[in-house]
């Protein structure tokens, strides 16, 4: 086969990482992520066969059929999602699972699902695509909406949002970050080290909803979001088969070092912002509630947490490659019920 | 006194006590002295949904000729709750027998029974110096006080305390001397009963005494169930228990590593949930709960008929709406499980009927959801599930395991792609891929919104059309695939009883009751599975009269048969029978004989 034009590392064109036309509206925040993803993926040379994408319901939940063409998708149920991924983990370790979600379906319906991913520590990356309302359902507020803001019909919200990261780094997430769709330079690399992470990766992505939150007044809307984001770095991903590498000194002050050997770099840093302090990520959130002020970039990076099939002592070899006979028991255990009944 | 008519190894014996008193082993060594004596026995738990301090029952039924439904009526009550004395009297005839507690006598307001009072309490301080364990040696007592009384052999009591305690020597000689103590004081003070008497047959010989839900693990773990997603309750907790001990001490790798994976989820919406999601990945899910479960499982049970993944879901039934009578049995989720979700969904459902089956049947659900990429039940019920049911050992299953209808790289790679819901083989059941699958031509979305099939978003009137009557010609083609009812009689009568699940001993006597004591004969169908076999529908068009028996209030397998079979409706004849005790021969009877106009 002659490849024409550019192509990754295994010899893809970024074509192949490309999905089905988007049906959202024109300038959704959800489709500059979904390019983000789609570079992300053609930049570390992803396998798409060993990939799966899943999502749960809402307009986010439809971006899966958006991207990675050459992958297996589900878009399942409402807030469900989570529990899906659970199940893809458990069939098959080797699989590499990109979850996307909204704001309603993990802060809301599916909040019980997403805290216990979280405890188990799914092997994933967890992408909230947060504007604050419903969209499929016409606008009505979310759960990570802030106190005060309104909606076009002029309804205020009274109630405080749900911080997903400060909860997620409580639960234990060793991955936390937070961006902005309208940043690629910080996503993409962003999205580049979640998958170089074993483990439960969250990404709370502010994605402006262009129909519904996308007005004055609104605090998810793209102008207040670009006035008031607050980058705590910019990044700069490695990875592990990247020769540049060999320069990086393991124990590097600001550089995240990834499960599978690639390293993440935060450069020009405005103040002295160390990750992987946990307390110091649950403060710098703490302070940033009812402010105007959205940080953004890596919130937390933990290690030493087994993932839920390490945990779970799992053989190595996916339950779904098991060949019958594999599967198939033996007669022993019949053999000791029977006498064990007589 | 009045006269009774004596009874040879045909008797009914409840014992009274308080949950969480440790009786529970008691009753099962009393129960299996029996057993070993070679007399077919049963046994059923009557427990409260409580841990400790409330009212719990065990009722024995011992029958030579093997009739062990429950029976309505008592021969011998034991009384050692004060709790439920009083009413435990109301269920003594004339000239049946009560043992009781000798602190508790005062209560006794009855003086046209057999009374035999035994100072239990006071004895197991004699026996038992711990005082922490006499709540439960007690129990003991009156096993030994029983035993000389309609005479258990010592030596099966024996090997049953051994049975129960084969990894507690200790234990094992606690129980003995205390049954030794109480069969000692009984010889000592009371005299053998003259109207109800064991002597050792040979009706048990190679026979096992199984609880359907250890049954049913055994079955799903032959068919290579290796995700196992649930949400602890009653009455199904002890399947999904029994199947995780069994994948732990048979499912290792050589080096020590699980070939399986467990999770206890956050509620039953991500018990199944996970299964979904464990099964479109390519292992092999399951989940057990009961109804309150299956109803939080609603809209995942949609999906998994809607997109057509393999899922496998145990109900085992408990009384209900809500939370019911949660420890009482009951057959009131067909219906629900049948159309469980929204829309036009319905659901293949198996229906065993007895322990073996409940083993054949956790095998076959497994092939089975894989063969029809679907969800479908397995409807067992708290009688069944939790009770003590004597059979023969189990077969190995011959049948291999399937993956159903999976396409391989090569495959893929052959035929240069595939159409997710394409029905090519006539049948309904499309071809699927799994993710990891290493072909360009492998991956597809799934959705639970309409889809073409190529699996792609429609909203088209045409498209949904072809694919939810594709749909239903597969539930049609699971009509050839499920196991086939069971048929009992000549076939050529013209009345019949149907019936399905644990109401099977009981519909078994009372043919024998109706027929022996009434001339009316039947035929007997036992439906084990939904939808409907072809024979199943020729049974019920061939009969003038049909019984259908059932646990539930309305008549759920009724509505069923009526709606799919209108034509039939009216031959249709219910007899239901749902206050939460384990159906009994004599409430069939009576409801067929009033059904008679006799």
């Amino acid at each position: 086969m002659i490849t024409v034009g550019k192509t990754n590392r295994i010899g893809k064109p970024i074509d192949d990482y490309k999905g089905g036309a988007s049906t959202l509206c024109k300038g959704c925040g959800h489709d500059s992520i979904t390019s983000s993803i789609i570079k992300a993926c053609y930049e570390l040379g992803i396998d798409s066969h060993h990939l799966v994408k899943l999502s749960g319901i809402g307009c986010s939940s439809k971006t899966p059929a958006y991207f990675l063409k050459y992958s297996h998708g589900f878009n399942s149920l409402h807030g469900r999602m989570p529990t899906i991924a659970t199940g893809v983990g458990m069939a098959n370790r080797k699989l590499k699972t990109i979850g996307v979600s909204g704001d309603g379906d993990t802060a809301s319906i599916g909040m019980g699902h997403f805290v216990h991913l979280i405890r188990r520590n799914i092997p994933m990356v967890y992408i909230v695509e947060n504007n604050g309302v419903y969209g499929l359902t016409k606008g009505q507020f979310s759960a990570t909406a802030d106190d005060g803001s309104f909606l076009k019909t002029g309804e205020i919200n009274h109630q405080p949002p749900i911080d997903l990261c400060a909860l997620a780094i409580q639960l234990g997430c060793q991955f936390v970050a937070r961006s902005f769709s309208g940043d690629p330079k910080q996503l993409v690399p962003m999205l580049e080290a979640a998958m170089a992470h074993d483990g439960m990766a969250l990404i709370d992505i502010t994605s402006p909803c262009i129909t519904f939150n996308d007005h004055e007044g609104s605090t998810k809307s793209n102008k207040y979001t670009r006035e008031h984001r607050q980058p705590l770095h910019d990044l700069d991903f490695i990875p592990y088969y990247d020769e540049t590498l060999a320069d990086y000194k393991d124990g590097e002050k600001f550089s995240l070092k990834m499960s599978d050997g690639s390293v993440l770099k935060l450069l020009k840093l405005d103040k002295d912002y160390d990750p992987t302090n946990k307390l110091a990520a649950l403060s710098l959130l703490s302070d940033m509630e009812g402010s105007n002020t959205i940080v953004t970039g890596i919130i937390f990076k933990g290690e030493g947490k087994k993932t839920f099939q390490a945990a779970e002592n799992m053989i190595e070899k996916p339950l779904s490659d098991l060949s019958i006979n594999e599967i198939k028991p033996g007669t022993q255990a019949l053999l000791d019920f029977n006498s064990g009944h007589q | 006194m009045v006269s009774k008519v004596k009874k040879i190894n045909d008797i009914v014996i409840e014992v009274a006590t308080e949950n969480g008193s440790g009786s529970q082993s008691a009753n099962n060594i009393l129960m299996r002295s029996i057993f070993y004596m070679g007399i077919p026995v049963s046994g059923k738990n009557l427990f409260p949904s409580n841990i400790q301090g409330l009212p719990t029952w065990f009722s024995i039924r011992v029958n030579e000729e093997g009739w062990v439904a429950r029976k309505d009526e008592v021969d011998i009550m034991v009384c050692m709750n004060e709790k439920s004395v009083v009413d435990d009297l109301k269920k003594l005839s004339v000239g049946d027998t009560l043992i009781i507690e000798d602190s508790l006598k005062s209560l006794i307001n009855r003086d046209d029974i057999n009374i035999i009072i035994v100072p239990f309490e006071e004895m197991v301080k004699e026996i038992c110096p711990n005082a922490r364990l006499r709540r439960m040696v007690v129990n003991l007592l009156y096993v030994g006080v029983i035993a000389h009384f309609i005479g258990i052999d010592e030596k099966t009591i024996v090997q049953a305390i051994q049975k129960q305690f084969s990894k507690k020597p200790e234990a094992a000689k606690l129980n003995t001397d205390a049954v030794k103590f109480g069969l000692e004081w009984a010889v000592k003070n009371i005299k053998p009963s003259e109207l109800y008497q064991l002597n050792t047959v040979n009706k048990t010989a190679g026979k096992m005494l199984v609880e359907g839900n250890e049954a049913v693990a055994l079955g799903l773990f032959y068919g290579g169930a290796n995700v196992v997603a649930w949400y602890p309750i009653t009455p199904s907790s002890s399947t999904m228990e029994s199947l995780i001990r069994y994948l732990k001490k048979y499912k290792k790798s050589a080096d020590g590593k699980n070939e399986f994976c467990v999770v206890q989820a956050e509620d039953e919406l991500a018990a199944f949930g996970v299964v979904t999601g464990a099964s479109w990945a390519g292992a092999r899910g399951v989940t057990a709960t009961s109804g309150p479960g299956t109803s939080l499982m609603a809209e995942g049970a949609g999906l998994a008929y809607f997109a057509e993944i393999p899922a496998v879901i145990v109900d085992v039934q408990r009384m209900g709406p809500s939370t019911g009578l949660p420890t009482r049995t009951n057959q009131g989720d067909i219906l629900a499980c049948y159309y469980l979700s929204h829309g036009d969904t319905k659901h293949v459902l198996l229906i065993p009927g007895t322990p073996e089956e409940c083993y054949e049947f956790g095998f076959e659900v497994m092939n089975l959801a894989q063969e029809l990429q679907t969800v479908i039940f397995l409807m067992s019920d708290l009688d069944l599930g939790m009770n003590n049911w004597m059979c023969d050992p189990f077969k190995p299953i011959t049948k291999e395991i399937s993956k159903g209808k999976l396409l391989s790289k090569e495959q893929l790679e052959t035929n240069k792609g595939f159409k997710r819901y394409a029905d090519v083989d006539g049948d309904g059941i499309p071809y699927r891929t799994l993710p990891g699958v290493e072909s360009d031509y492998a991956a597809y979305f799934t959705r639970g919104t309409g889809h073409r099939e190529d699996a792609t978003y429609t909203e088209s009137s045409v498209d949904w059309l072809k694919n939810i009557d594709r749909l239903k010609r597969k539930h049609d083609t699971a009509r050839k695939m499920v196991p086939e009812s069971i048929f009992i009689g000549t076939g050529k009568q013209r009345r019949a009883i149907v019936a399905y699940g644990s109401s099977d001993p009981a519909v078994m006597e009372a043919l024998f009751i109706l027929s022996k004591t009434h001339g009316l004969e039947f035929d007997y169908m036992r439906i084990r599975a939904l939808p409907t076999t072809e024979k199943t529908n020729e049974f019920i068009k061939n009969h003038e009269v049909v019984c259908f028996v059932e646990q539930n209030r309305d008549g759920q397998m009724i509505a069923i048969i009526r709606s799919e079979k209108p034509e039939d409706a009216l031959k249709i004849k219910p007899i239901l029978h749902y206050d939460g005790m384990s159906i009994s021969a004599s409430a069939i009877v009576k409801q067929i004989l009033k059904a008679e106009g006799r």
